[in-house]
């Protein structure tokens, strides 16, 4: 009897960049899921999960953080060319993150504040997703992104079909669950009319209102909802530091004009 | 076909249950196997759940309802059904958010098993189903089994349904069914009517059957015979009910107006408020619209088809090759009007709003599609009249 053809598994490659290592913990968090999947897909480069690192290609890669270094220039651009399919995942990597408030302020006096020597620090003046540098097959947003979704975008490129990600806003979300809307009973401010879905909705369901961490949904209109946060009590002020957080470059390049202060 | 202000007590089975009445109903259509659905009290806002006594019923609550707010209020009597709509309906329990519909599994011989899901058996009974919402479910009724394609798991689902309406006595300010002839009084096709009667003679319920099913289950409880007082009482308390609507449609052809003000200024006005967010469609009773979508497991070998609510607010619910069709708000807002009050006749032979006010109340930035439909009537209204300057 002939032996089975040995089918060769897709190389998975995780990438970090500018972040704080959270999305990538979500692949180990996939506890119940991490065995099917390393039976499906050979894990290549994980370093947050092994020091067995293995070179390219990889069929898969999935790439965390934001482009802020010069020496990040290079090399997204080389794990670019190594991945047959790139998949950004979380807020840093789709948004540039909360690292890109940068952008909106002089990086260099940051940096003479923040560090004993500045001139060890070599740094971009922006914070900039990966998509800004080169391109990208799919973006996985969140901050930190979503262990159901996560597993869903690896899923969808197994079988190569489109993953089921809507991009619509989270009050889908919380109408679909049976959250009562907190603006509406209770005057909560909540930018949940604008952000992107794939929480399920995790905060409003708590009582806490949606703070965006997902980014802007497909199709939101923040000039419709400045207003609405100004009503549930929050000045100019709140209202710029509830946009400027962890997909502040997102936001800012959608928000309404304004004078500066 | 009743008016909206029908005597409610028409039937020869009216008679009259105290709230220990409504304990005993619960009680009975638990022992029957029903799971009883109805309004409680929770996180601050009426919503419907399944009631496991009528203890759960939100006694002494009312609404406070307008343009993008709610809260509720204690009232200063004991009376369960003195709110007006809340923010779920009964399409959450008849139509479900999401759905599975058939699963498929590979052999390792290559082989191919589909399995279509068959609906749990359900045995649900409605309390407290507004006159307005009684209507909602018949239009949806009309959508889901009225055509070619008949949805058998909302038929089994909704048959099964034993309906108790309460007619409504304290309407919103956002309530508008005298618009569009579905409230305050209930009309045909519950198994159970109420009116809830609160005076100094006591907290009481005017009940009458609609079905066998609903004569045979009040004949098992605690109840008197139906007196003047409380028939006059209820009959008065649902006619000034009608005449305190906090919202009007205008008083024309609706379906006329919205198929004659397709490129109205008034699309881009309220397109520059609209969050396109979906709140509306979600809560609106008779929205129906879904999509499926098929996901695999890790190794491929099975998949399955979802069915879940969808909007038409959400850029993919028109999503071609190409991009969307309806990529501005303005196109998705105008869409959502249009069928809900226009193109719902041409499908389905009638409107598609009910005047629930739940799009006006749960719309976060307060749109209202009352004041839509009598801008859009009032810009036709000039567009006839023509410029006044410019007439030779």
């Amino acid at each position: 009897m002939a032996e089975p053809p040995v089918r060769r598994r897709p190389r998975l490659g995780v990438f970090k960049f500018a972040s704080c290592d959270g999305c990538q913990l979500t692949l180990l968090d996939c506890e119940d899921e991490l065995l099917p999947l390393a039976a499906e897909i050979e894990i290549a480069h994980f370093v947050e999960a092994s020091s067995d690192v293995q070179p390219g290609p990889y069929d898969l890669s999935l790439v965390e953080g934001s482009v802020s270094t010069p020496e990040h220039l290079e090399r997204i651009r080389r794990i670019r060319a190594e991945s047959r399919r790139l998949v950004t995942i979380g807020a840093c990597a789709t948004a540039g993150g909360v690292q890109a408030l940068r952008n909106f302020a002089d990086v260099a006096e940051f940096r003479a504040t923040v560090y004993a020597k500045p001139d060890y620090i070599e740094t971009l003046a922006t914070s900039t997703p990966i998509s800004a540098h080169v391109p990208v097959d799919f973006e996985l947003r969140g901050c930190p992104i979503d262990r159901g979704q996560l597993i869903e975008v690896i899923t969808a490129f197994l079988a190569d079909r489109r993953p089921d990600i809507p991009d619509h806003s989270v009050c889908f979300a919380c109408k679909r669950r049976g959250t009562t809307c907190l603006p509406v009973a209770h005057g909560i401010p909540c930018l949940g009319p604008v952000t992107h879905a794939g929480c399920g909705a995790l905060c409003p369901a708590y009582g806490r209102g949606c703070y965006g961490c997902f980014g802007p949904s497909g199709s939101a209109n923040m000039p419709a909802m400045i207003p609405l946060l100004r009503s549930d009590g929050m000045s100019d002020e709140d209202v710029l530091r509830f946009l400027h957080t962890f997909n502040v470059a997102k936001f800012a390049a959608i928000e309404p004009e304004r004078e500066d202060p | 076909m009743p008016s909206a202000t029908a005597p409610p007590d028409a039937g020869s089975t009216a008679c009259v249950l105290d709230p220990e009445g409504i304990g005993a109903l619960v009680r009975e259509l638990r022992a029957r196997g029903r799971t009883v659905i109805g309004p409680t009290e929770r996180d601050g806002a009426i919503v419907l759940a399944e009631l496991e006594s009528a203890d759960e019923l939100p006694y002494g609550w009312g609404v406070e309802l307008e343009g993008g707010y709610y809260r509720i209020k204690r009232r200063t009597d004991a009376a369960a059904f003195a709110h007006s709509a809340g923010p779920q309906s009964w399409k959450n329990f008849l139509h479900p958010e999401r759905v599975r519909q058939w699963t498929a599994d590979r052999a390792p011989d290559g082989g191919m098993t589909v399995r279509a899901e068959r609906p749990e058996p359900t045995s649900f009974a409605f309390l407290g189903v507004r006159p307005c919402d009684l209507r909602a479910i018949q239009i949806q009724d009309r959508v889901m089994t009225g055509g070619r394609h008949r949805d058998d798991a909302y038929e089994e689902r909704r048959t099964g349904a034993f309906l108790i309406v309460v007619e409504c006595t304290e309407p919103g300010a956002t309530c508008f069914c005298v618009s569009m002839g579905t409230g305050p009084a209930a009309q045909p096709g519950y198994d159970l009517a109420l009116t809830e009667v609160v005076d100094g003679t006591g907290h009481r319920f005017l009940a009458r059957a609609g079905t066998e099913e609903g004569a045979d289950i009040l004949a098992g409880l605690p109840r008197r015979p139906a007196d003047d007082l409380t028939r006059t009482r209820a009959r008065e308390d649902v006619e000034a009910a009608a005449g305190r609507m906090g919202r009007t449609m205008p008083e024309v052809d609706l379906r006329a107006l919205l198929a004659g003000t397709l490129e109205a200024e008034r699309w881009n006005d309220v397109a520059a408020r609209c969050l396109t967010c979906g709140n509306c469609t979600m809560a609106c009773p008779t929205c129906f619209c879904t999509t499926t979508e098929d996901v695999t497991d890790l190794t491929g070998d099975h998949a399955e088809r979802w069915r879940r609510w969808e909007s038409c607010y959400d850029l993919d619910f028109t999503h071609l090759p190409g991009g969307s069709v309806r990529s501005s708000g303005r196109s998705r807002y105008r869409q959502w009007l249009t069928h809900k009050l226009g193109t719902w006749w041409d499908q389905f032979d009638s409107s598609g709003c009910v005047g629930c006010g739940r799009c006006i109340v749960w719309c976060p930035v307060a749109i209202d599609i009352t004041e839509e439909a009598h801008a859009l009537h009032q810009e036709s209204l000039d567009r006839q009249a023509g410029p006044k300057d410019e007439t030779p």
